[in-house]
């Protein structure tokens, strides 16, 4: 067995912001390679389309990630931590139960009709933004807003504590903060949160998700408070960075651009093949999972207890359409690995689609001649999370 | 006849069937979890069920052809 090579840590080995850490696609695109995390922990990285698919759905594989890879340099990331609450973490029935029942407040037709309200909320913040004029940041005005103010009305609670949000999915999504940080915040946003539990108790309202939660589940109070607060958190970090890194992307390809600015209703067609590349573009090594019994993957032998991280890459793989390795909007969706696969795959996906079309659609549609204020190249991306996107994003029109 | 089914087992409720094949697929108003509405659906629908068979994360959408 050869020496395990060192897993470069992305954010501060992109060549191109929108790209893979150097030396990264090479590394691991013969097959499963050994690598070592920052923290000192060992994976096998995997990286074809079918072997992701597979250790994402293999029973055999735990995704109780405490001790596991992390791009973290200190400690463990809060999401990794096997606690009440923490579905990402659990396997099995123990994870349906926390999950099945959020289900219901997910479906594609409750997201369908939320529709109207996410425009609504998108074309205020438009409004809001035209106003302003040029320059605007593009982050502040429409990214983070639009997804922090939907999850809220989503659970049900009031978007006046906003800051209180977006402060804790900082902490919760952090690379560099302590657990005693996050905690602090948590403990106050969980104040907030039994106040609205108790007003969902006594209306008995099964209409948001904090109301299904009290109402219908048996969820205990601690566990109600955390899962709450990762819907929050989760609600906030992603969809914002991600439709970022769409219009980034975007704002490099004026080809693609046109296709979108001449078939706006092809949206949501496009936002899937968005999702595919820009998450496959970016590489890195993603989810971790352990194995629990010998498992063969691709080839190789995984050992009972060895883990594994599965990388994004192997969104850009053929099998999985034509010169995948391209952003193309006209191709019909194929089955990428953005929201992940298995039992674990996003539970906000349904909610996350519908966001990003509406966002992708209106922004484009209402400032046809929206551009990048300084390059691509020359933008501050966070470094301090584990989910990535820009800091900002200035625009004029 | 091709007959589609779901094992509710293992559903997650995710919806990715309904999004696949709308008319051969809902979701249940009382859990969520994935409900076949067409079990022998016609052969321009097949299409769409592969494609929900292939995307179901849970696995559990069948296609017995
Ligand atoms: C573009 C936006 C998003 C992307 C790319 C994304 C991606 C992912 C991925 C890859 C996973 C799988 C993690 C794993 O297997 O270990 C996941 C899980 C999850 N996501 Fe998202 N997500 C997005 C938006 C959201 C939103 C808006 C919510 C809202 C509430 C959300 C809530 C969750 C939850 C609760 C889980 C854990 C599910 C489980 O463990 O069963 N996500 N997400
Ligand atoms: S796609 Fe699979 S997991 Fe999702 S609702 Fe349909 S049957 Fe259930």
């Amino acid at each position: 067995m050869t020496e395990a090579a060192v897993c470069p840590v992305p954010h501060e080995n992109r060549v191109h912001p929108l790209g893979a850490p150097a030396g990264f696609e090479e590394a691991v695109s013969n097959g499963p390679v050994k690598m070592i995390w920052p923290n000192g922990v060992q994976a096998w990285v995997i990286s074809s389309y079918a072997g992701v698919r597979q250790v994402l759905s293999d029973r055999r594989f735990s995704a109780m990630r405490e001790g596991g890879p992390e791009m973290r340099t200190e400690g463990e990331p809060i999401l990794g931590l096997k606690q009440p609450g923490n579905m990402n973490s659990m396997d099995g029935e123990e994870h349906l139960r926390l999950r099945r029942p959020l289900s219901r407040g997910f479906m594609v037709k409750k997201m369908n009709e939320m529709r109207p309200r996410i425009q609504q909320i998108v074309d205020e913040h438009l409004d809001a933004m035209e106003r302003h004029g040029a320059p605007a940041d593009l982050v502040s005005a429409l990214c983070l807003p639009v997804p922090s103010l939907v999850i809220a009305e989503l659970l049900g609670v009031s978007p006046e504590h906003q800051e209180l949000f977006q402060s804790t999915a900082r902490e919760m999504f952090g690379k560099n903060g302590s657990k005693e940080v996050y905690d602090a915040k948590a403990a106050e946003l969980g104040e907030v949160l039994a106040k609205v539990a108790d007003e969902k108790r006594a209306s008995g309202t099964t209409d948001d998700l904090i109301g299904l939660m009290v109402n219908e589940t048996d969820f205990d109070s601690e566990e109600l408070m955390r899962l709450a607060i990762s819907l929050l958190a989760a609600g906030h970090e992603t969809t914002s960075n991600f439709f970022g890194l769409f219009a980034l992307t975007l704002f490099e390809r004026p080809d693609q651009r046109e296709i979108l600015q001449r078939d706006p209703d092809r949206a949501d067609v496009m936002v899937e093949e968005l999702l595919r590349y820009t998450i496959g573009r970016l590489g890195g090594a993603g989810l971790a999972r352990r194995a629990v019994e010998d498992v063969e993957v691709d080839g190789v032998t995984i050992k009972a207890g060895e883990w594994v991280a599965v990388t994004f890459l192997a969104n850009l793989e053929e099998t999985l359409c034509p010169n995948a390795g391209e952003l193309d909007l006209e191709r019909k969706a194929v089955s990428h690995l953005g929201f992940g696969f298995g039992p674990h795959q996003c539970l906000g996906a349904n909610l996350a689609r519908a966001e990003l079309q509406i966002l992708l659609r209106s922004l484009f549609t209402r400032f046809p001649n929206l551009r990048p204020a300084i390059p691509v190249t020359e933008m501050a991306f966070r470094e301090d999370s584990i989910t990535y996107g820009a800091a900002s994003i200035p625009v004029v029109w | 006849m091709p007959t589609v089914r779901i094992d509710q087992t293992k559903c997650i409720g995710s919806g990715q069937c309904v999004l696949a094949a709308p008319d051969v697929f809902d979701q249940s108003d009382d859990d969520g979890l994935g409900v076949v509405l067409m079990p022998e659906p016609p052969a321009d629908l097949l299409p769409g069920v592969r494609d929900a068979v292939d995307r179901c994360p849970a696995q559990v959408v069948s296609l017995e052809e």
